[in-house]
């Protein structure tokens, strides 16, 4: 019956072409969606105007570090395609241009313009594709902070600590303070893997863990602790510092008055 | 009716109860016997009293939190108001302290009052030992006490440690993770001591119910029974006193127990009590919420036991690289073993000290008048040394903050500490040695020639000299007052042998004597005088 | 060592000489000039200043009142709120504060009433040897002797030695009773809940991860699949918790027996610390360094994690890790070691 009817089709010839033509949307949508999951949340495109302006300041700032064409040269390595939230990054928390040599580079106030950052943003994401600056969707404090606070744990607690108050790595690295952060860079640290931070990509950590993370984040910092001043939220080595040189310091001058004569 | 009810009538209600509790208790008998008993008035001997008020807060505190607390391990979803854990899958134990932190009206108070106080009994504790020692007062008859304390000290420690872990918060959990790697590294006992303490396997549904029957129960019942015999002690052998005028060995100055001690350390027990609760009203500590409930894959950086463990920890951190062997077919931990018997030694050379100062003096006679510290140089020098160690091992547990604090190298902080560890007890010996002989010295010269009044004077012959003014007899006295020793040779026995135990003994004692400064007597007095030295 | 010479202080009648040992006894040392004489305060001297004292004490114990007032009132008038946390910030702030004024008040109060009011001439008590007068000594030696008599203790030589032996076994079964504390440890050290075919999975949420997740410079917390379903999860997962990481190929040092244990510069190493048993969850992307928190222990990926830094002494335990049919990662079979710390029955 089926056979019949193809040969018997009254249809359009055109309906075959649309068939296709649909068939070719559902697939090729299908798999840019799957593939959004891995890839990256973008932010919308960057125009030709921004890419150039991106790349004279970039021959200006970068290029004695990075190579004309961001290949990599003596002290910077290549940044062909890592990235529009790279660049947001670094250059948005004043990391770059880097300044001193030392074991980690250092957040230092911030060079350029909000204009300008992503003008150089555009630049290098025109090289190559890499991650991009996120979707202010995923960057809005309305995630889930249960689940923020559990990934953060197992993540990011053990260079960062329990609530962003840092930590050590080795040979004079560190983790910053996550504190004052602003949520995109925070994003874009989890998806660039700035130094050694490792890479946090959309496949380990998605988007919607990524808000949760920051939601949680933000919920910290609005709330500072119910118990009171809180010694940089380092934990017990703080606490026992205090105790020796303000507790007991001052029990100590109390005990010295009350042993005093009175006059 | 007779003249004693009539008399008791007249008193009113006082006289009432203080008869009726005569009849039956014998109060009058007590009040005469302790009434006015003299205690001496420093304020380094409130240091002991600082320890125990804080461990009357801690009972107080702890009763409240017992009321709130539930130390189960079965798993529960957390349906309370702290919103980042909603949800989350936690111990009845956490979910119970969070409860007490955000539900109950004064428990987060109390929650911190708890753990201030208990930071606070072990550091007074520590302190307070300090000034045990540095002054003598560990010297016969008091040697049992020394004891007594340095046990009330441990268990001090054990009793903070077992109550940070109640909560089961990822930093205790960690904390409890540690012990767990530590026991499993002992020879032949370890696998089998950790699953008896947990239960089987870590981390088990049993450790917290079974710390906290240790930390309400079986260490309260411990310090407090230590406790009665350090005061009973403290009583029988009345309290020791600095040097000075009118103060002997044979007696003791100071005040009496009604009014003026009552007044004053009843008023100190206000006061610590009221240190506490300031500093629990403002400062967080231990902010378990922030920790979420302890599970064994995350960790947060910074992770520290409560400082009086800070010393332990750092000895582990501290530990070479490679310190495991095979012996046979077993693996012998090293790494872990070696801190622990650096540990334990410290503790056993500390509870031991007073018997090997003791040894080595021969000094039988009861001991009373406190030394100053100056005065024991070797004494001092050596608990200067005993607390550089235990500092730089403290130290040693905060690499990692001390690395980000000050934007260092961890490996670089690490390695320095290990270095400070060896260097650190010596260069603090010598140069303690050194300065206590040097004030000794100062003493001297200052009892022979007076205090430099910084009046110059001309003498007819044409020299200027500054004028010294000598010092009050009262003055003077407390700087002439203290015991000197000086060290032995070893000599042959009655069998005609210098057995090892003489040599050993010969030889301590020329390291703890040999350098020494006598105290002015009064012939070198009255020679400095008739030199009528006015410099 | 006999003692030379008198001691500084005459022993008084009856107490018993002490040997000096070593001690330097003077007989030429400066004498006691006694007590100090006693220096009269203002508020001795002073009705005014007296006065004075006693009002600062009164308003001191008034203001006591007015603390411990406070802080009930703070009680009720602070009230938590579900969805504020400040809270519980203001309830314990002022009820501290107020529990502190009522505490301070009567502290200092009565300190300063005995410092400035009461009598602060100081007064000796004379000290008696704490050891026992040579009658009381001889008493009690007479009364252990008697009681030694009457039993027969030091006579009856089978009454005591059994007794010395009864006494030492009783406690034992005391001790005995806590065997069943915990079972027998038997081989659950030296396993975990990896299997051959086990998936690698996200921790916490236990969702299966593919090879081509695992980008350059990745790192994953890894569970193996049914680890949440387990009956004992925190324990499983305190043996069997991985860390997931990829790096290129070529600087992986691997040996001979392990070269089919990677998949394409994708590595799995026990993430329990051999130190004491930490999770090693740090890794630097650069350095390929594994750092673990407690004690920095350093483990170097790119070489079997053999320990380049700190207290640990063992490698950390590689998991042998392939892809299935549909390219997630699966464990080819549990670790071929114990994870975790070292204890001894562990061979090398």
């Amino acid at each position: 019956m089926f056979k019949r009817k193809l040969n018997n089709s009254r249809r359009n010839p055109l309906t075959a072409i649309l068939v296709i033509a649909a068939g070719l949307i559902v697939a090729g949508g299908g798999y840019a969606g799957a593939t959004a999951a891995v890839s990256h949340s973008t932010a919308g495109a960057y125009t030709a105007d921004q890419v150039t302006e991106g790349s004279k300041l970039f021959l200006a700032n970068c290029a004695t570090c990075h190579g004309k064409n961001a290949e990599g040269a003596n002290y910077g390595p290549s940044l062909i395609g890592v990235g529009a939230a790279s660049v947001d990054f670094q250059v948005g928390t004043g990391r770059m241009p880097g300044q001193a040599s030392g074991p980690q580079l250092m957040k230092k106030p911030v060079q350029f313009t909000a204009e300008q950052t992503e003008a150089l943003a555009a630049y290098v994401a025109s090289l190559a594709p890499g991650p991009a600056v996120p979707d202010e969707k995923w960057t809005s404090t309305t995630g889930n902070t249960t689940r923020g606070g559990e990934l953060f744990r197992i993540n990011c607690a053990m260079c960062h600590n329990a609530v962003g108050a840092g930590g050590a790595l080795t040979e004079g690295k560190f983790a910053p303070m996550l504190k004052g952060v602003e949520a995109k860079h925070i994003y874009e640290a989890m998806v660039t893997g700035p130094q050694n931070m490792p890479v946090f990509n959309d496949a380990n950590l998605t988007p919607k863990d990524k808000q949760d993370i920051i939601t949680y984040l933000k919920y910290v910092e609005a709330n500072p602790s119910a118990g009171g001043e809180e010694l940089g939220s380092l934990g017990p080595v703080a606490e026992g510092l205090f105790l020796w040189l303000f507790v007991l310091g001052g029990i100590v001058a109390i005990t010295i008055w009350l042993g005093a004569k009175s006059n | 009716m007779s003249t004693a009810t009539a008399n008791k009538k007249k008193g009113g209600f006082l006289a009432g109860t203080a008869n009726y509790l005569d009849e039956r208790v014998g109060v009058a008998g007590i009040l005469k016997e302790f009434g006015r008993k003299v205690f001496p008035d420093h304020w380094s001997f409130m240091l002991g009293e600082v320890a125990l008020y804080s461990f009357l807060v801690l009972l107080l505190s702890g009763t409240f939190l017992t009321f709130f607390f539930q130390p189960s391990m079965v798993p529960v979803v957390y349906d309370g108001v702290y919103g980042p854990l909603k949800g989350a899958e936690m111990s009845i134990a956490y979910s119970s302290t969070l409860d007490i932190s955000f539900e109950v009206r004064g428990g987060l108070l109390m929650r911190q009052v708890h753990h201030w106080s208990a930071l606070l009994f072990v550091a007074a504790a520590g302190l307070h030992m300090l000034r045990v020692f540095f002054t003598g007062a560990f010297r016969k008859p008091r040697e049992i006490n020394w004891v007594v304390g340095f046990v009330l000290f441990i268990l001090g420690m054990a009793g903070g440690f077992t109550g940070y872990s109640l909560p089961d918060d990822l930093l205790s959990g960690n904390g409890l993770r540690i012990i767990d790697g530590m026991i499993k590294g002992i020879p032949f006992i370890g696998a089998y001591t950790s699953s008896l303490l947990f239960g089987g396997e870590f981390p088990g549904e049993a450790i917290v119910g079974r710390l906290y029957s240790l930390h309400i129960m079986l260490i309260p019942a411990l310090i407090l029974v230590f406790v009665a015999v350090h005061l009973f002690m403290v009583v029988i052998h009345k309290h020791t006193h600095y040097s000075g005028p009118g103060r002997r060995d044979d007696n003791v100055v100071g005040y009496p127990l009604m009014p003026v001690y009552v007044a004053k350390a009843g008023g100190f027990f206000f006061i610590v009590f009221g240190v506490i609760m300031l500093v629990a009203a403002t400062f967080t500590i231990n902010p378990v919420w922030s920790y979420g409930g302890y599970d064994p894959s995350p960790v947060s950086a910074g992770t520290q036991p409560d400082w009086y463990i800070g010393w332990l920890d750092g000895a582990l951190r501290l530990a070479p690289t490679h310190l495991e062997f095979m012996v046979g077919n077993n693996t012998l931990s090293m790494n872990i073993l070696l801190p622990m018997i650096v540990g334990i030694g410290f503790l056993v050379v500390v509870a031991l000290y007073p018997f090997i100062e003791a040894w080595v003096t021969g000094d039988k006679r009861e001991h009373h008048v406190l030394d100053r510290p100056r005065n024991a140089p070797t004494r001092t020098a050596i608990g200067a040394a005993g607390v550089t160690f235990y500092a730089v091992l403290w130290a040693g547990a905060s690499t990692d903050l001390i690395a980000t604090q000050f934007k260092m190298s961890l490996n670089q902080v690490l390695t320095s500490i290990q270095i400070l560890l060896i260097i650190g007890p010596i260069l603090a010996y010598i140069i303690t040695k050194r300065t206590c002989l040097s004030l000794q010295r100062k003493d001297r010269e200052i009892v022979l020639h007076g205090r430099e009044s910084g009046r110059i004077i001309r003498m007819p012959n044409g020299e200027y000299v500054e004028v010294h003014e000598p010092m009050n007899e009262y003055d003077l006295y407390k700087l002439v007052d203290f015991k000197s020793y000086q060290p032995m040779l070893a000599r042959p026995n009655d069998k005609g042998v210098i057995t090892i135990r003489s040599r050993i003994r010969a030889k301590l004692s020329s390291f703890f004597f040999e350098e020494r400064v006598q105290p002015v007597t009064a012939t070198e007095l009255e020679a400095a005088h008739d030199h009528k030295e006015i410099h | 060592m006999s003692s030379k010479g008198k001691d500084l202080v005459v022993a008084q009648e009856g107490e018993h000489e002490y040997a000096t040992g070593l001690a330097v006894v003077a007989p030429d040392a400066i004498k006691d000039p006694g007590l100090e004489p006693h220096r009269v305060r203002m508020t001795d001297k002073s009705e005014k200043h007296a006065k004075n004292a006693e009002r600062q004490v009164t308003a001191m114990f008034l203001a006591s009142i007015v603390g411990s007032a406070f802080a009930l009132w703070a009680y009720f008038a602070f009230p938590l709120s579900e969805s504020d946390l400040g809270t519980v910030r203001s309830n314990t702030l002022f009820l501290g504060l107020g529990i502190t004024l009522g505490l301070f008040g009567i502290g200092i109060g009565a300190v300063h009433w005995a410092k400035t009011l009461m009598p602060d001439a100081e007064v000796s008590e004379a000290r008696h040897q704490t050891r026992g007068s040579e009658e009381t000594r001889a008493r009690a030696i007479e009364i252990i002797d008697l009681a030694n008599q009457e039993s027969g203790f030091s006579r009856r030589k089978l009454i005591r030695r059994t007794l010395y032996g009864a006494l030492a076994f009783f406690p034992l079964p005391g001790i005995i009773l806590f065997a069943d504390l915990g079972p027998n440890p038997a081989d659950s050290l030296k396993h975990t809940m990896w299997r051959k075919g086990t998936r690698l999975t996200r921790d916490p949420y236990g969702t299966p991860i593919k090879a081509t997740d695992v980008t350059l410079g990745s790192v994953f917390h890894v569970i193996p699949e049914g680890l949440n379903e387990s009956d004992h999860k925190l324990e499983e997962k305190a043996k069997a918790a991985v860390l997931l990481v990829r790096v290129e190929p070529e600087i992986l040092k691997e040996s001979d027996e392990r070269k089919g244990w990677s998949y394409d510069g994708i590595v799995a190493y026990s993430k329990i610390c051999t130190h004491v048993g930490c999770p090693v969850a740090l890794y630097e992307q650069h350095t390929h360094h594994l750092l673990c928190p407690c004690h920095q222990s350093t483990f170097d990926l790119t070489n079997a994690c053999a320990v380049v830094f700190g207290p640990a002494s063992r490698p950390l335990p590689q998991l042998p890790i392939t892809v299935d049919a549909e390219g997630y990662l699966v464990a080819q079979s549990d670790f071929n070691e114990p994870v975790g710390p070292s204890f001894w029955e562990r061979k090398a």
